[in-house]
């Protein structure tokens, strides 16, 4: 097993959902008459009451700009927010100068294909993406493929959605300057094997980035066993705030990299003449950053700690399989991703009713889900749907939500009679 | 779940089931394909205008979509034979007013009123107008002669 799988055993700890609940208070509301359940997890989180408070502490006591002040306030605002990296660097197994803060998972990919991959990928050369790629892993790739001249291949996946890694070895060769796979798949669940997938692209000295977007919730990750080269999240599906993540990168791929957006923060000196570069991470930061964002992303990384991410993933686990076993029951109903190894999400269509429609009337149910492409259309294409239902489960889901869902899904058959 | 029956009507239902005019249409027609790309829904709209080129002869589309794009779709090619394209183009903002204002007027739009159920819904406007939106498009194209290859 990869050092990346759901650690289930590892921790002896349960968690009591109905407990963690009461830690969110968006979670309290009545939505069309019914009691929330929120099933879009996948899209974003909601956020503990700790994460709030963080954020309305930051603003009520240290607001400041970081980095730059000698007065008290930007000393506190500087000391929180370095320690929101140095928490996110722990979560990662990193150290803090890997840690680059950015806008999320889309925009640390961003940074690495217009940084390393204007750097690395020539005219002729090649990066490789996976068949299940979000968007903002497959995008930002085009772009630079467009610009240099080179071509973007893609690992195929099975009907289950697991990725085909004979077909990665037939791809693997000395074209490819940069593999980018997803680590948790957003439509599908799949939860790839991340690890065997480095070690054979490092085998033929390609450098992996991981999209972690999916992953960082649900499962424990570890950038130095993994020995990733980049590793990109986003705070707001880890029960954090929107408008910040982080990019992990290797020191030495950071030291080598050119920076990819100039101004304040990013630079040591400068005058018309040029400008000398700040060190590490910083060079990477230009500009004032999410500051509170930052802190309130550390708050969330402390709730999972203190929560325990073996007994959220154990916890999500079990709501899946009781999920999926439920949902399967229904008539004309086709799981879309069944790989053996998943995070909590269930993507599913009907025969017979668009997914559009069946978001609607669960909707009106109180029941939260997604429907669409999941900013995923490969997926969609690999399976021939135009979208699907997506469930996606949290630390603070119960069977009972899965429940309002299955009647929701009933309530729909009912309603097209079919 | 009152305001769910208003909009998942049975005659929307089915329309959707069973939608009319649901073919390709062979040259000369014009044509447009329409995307809602929030859904994923894809339509192609075919008009064929009489021999004053100012009233619709035949009207059709085809594609895959959420059950209130395909019934509007539907009664849209129901609803639109033999009306000249002023007609067509006032009937259409008539819909559009119609899901997204309280206080439109409902009169001369035929069947095309249960689409008023939509208004509560207004995420699923767009389904609802795709059709209307595709076929603003086809009229404004120039007619085509080649058999057009249908986007499913
Ligand atoms: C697998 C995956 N990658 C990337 C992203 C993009 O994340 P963000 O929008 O936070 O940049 C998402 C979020 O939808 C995702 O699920």
């Amino acid at each position: 097993m990869s050092t990346c799988t759901t650690q289930t055993a590892a921790s002896g700890r349960r968690l009591d959902p109905l407990l963690l609940r009461a830690e969110f208070p968006i979670l309290e509301q009545m939505v069309h008459g019914h009691p929330l359940v929120y099933l879009d997890n996948a899209a974003t989180t909601q956020k503990p009451r700790t994460v709030l408070e963080a954020l309305e502490r930051y603003y009520e006591r240290d607001n400041a700009n970081v980095h730059r002040g000698v007065h008290l306030l930007s000393q506190r605002a500087t000391d929180a927010f370095e320690a929101a990296r140095r928490k996110v660097a722990r979560f990662v197994n990193a150290s803090p100068q890997e840690i680059v803060f950015t806008r999320g998972t889309t925009e640390a990919v961003n940074l690495v294909a217009q940084s390393f991959g204007l750097q690395h990928v020539q005219r002729g050369d090649a990066v490789l993406v996976s068949h299940m790629e979000h968007h903002s892993n497959i995008v930002p790739w085009q772009l630079l493929c467009e610009r240099v001249g080179a071509k973007l291949l893609v690992i195929p996946i099975d009907d289950r959605g697991v990725l085909e890694l004979d077909a990665l070895d037939r791809l693997l060769s000395p074209r490819v300057k940069l593999l980018g796979l997803v680590h948790a798949s957003n439509a599908l669940g799949t939860l790839n094997p991340v690890a065997e997938v480095i070690r054979r692209a490092h085998a033929h000295g390609i450098p992996v980035l991981l999209d972690g977007a999916q992953a960082l919730p649900h499962a424990k990750v570890d950038v130095k066993a993994l020995d990733v080269d980049f590793y990109a999240c986003s705070a707001h599906k880890v029960y954090g705030p929107t408008g910040i993540g982080a990019l992990y990168a290797k020191k030495q791929h950071l030291q080598a990299m050119p920076p990819w957006q100039g101004g304040g923060d990013m630079i040591l000196s400068v005058s018309f003449a040029g400008s000398k570069w700040n060190e590490v991470p910083f060079k990477f930061e230009a500009g004032t950053p999410d500051i509170a964002g930052a802190i309130g992303f550390g708050a969330a990384l402390d709730w999972v700690d203190s929560v325990g991410l073996g007994a959220i993933a154990a916890h999500e686990a079990e709501l899946l399989a009781y999920a999926t076993e439920r949902v399967r029951e229904l008539p004309h109903v086709r799981l879309i991703g069944t790989a053996p190894e998943k995070v909590g999400v269930l993507s599913f269509v009907f025969d017979d009713v668009h997914p559009h429609d069946v978001g609607t009337i669960l909707d009106q149910q109180g029941v939260a889900v997604r429907t669409g492409h999941h900013c995923a259309q490969p997926v969609m294409e690999r399976y021939g749907v135009p979208a699907t239902v997506r469930a996606s489960f949290a630390a603070y889901n119960t069977r009972a939500d899965v429940d309002a869902l299955v009647d929701g899904l009933r309530a729909v058959r009912e309603m097209f009679r079919v | 779940m009152s305001e769910l029956r208003d909009l998942y009507q049975e005659m929307v239902l089915e329309h959707a089931r069973s939608p009319r005019n649901h073919r390709e249409m062979p040259p000369p027609c014009h044509h447009a394909a329409g995307h809602n790309p929030l859904c994923g829904d894809k339509l192609d709209v075919y008009v064929k205008l009489d021999a004053s080129g100012q009233r619709i002869e035949d009207v059709s589309f085809r594609g895959q979509g959420c059950a209130i794009s395909q019934a509007s779709a539907s009664l849209m090619t129901e609803t639109l034979k033999g009306k000249s394209l002023p007609e067509a183009l006032k009937l259409g903002d008539a819909v559009h007013q119609l899901m997204t204002q309280d206080d439109a007027e409902a009169d001369g739009l035929g069947k095309l009123v249960i689409f008023q159920g939509v208004r509560a819904f207004p995420m699923r406007v767009k389904c609802a107008t795709l059709a209307w939106h595709t076929l603003r498009a086809a009229l404004g194209n120039e007619p085509s002669t080649e058999p057009i290859v249908s986007t499913e």
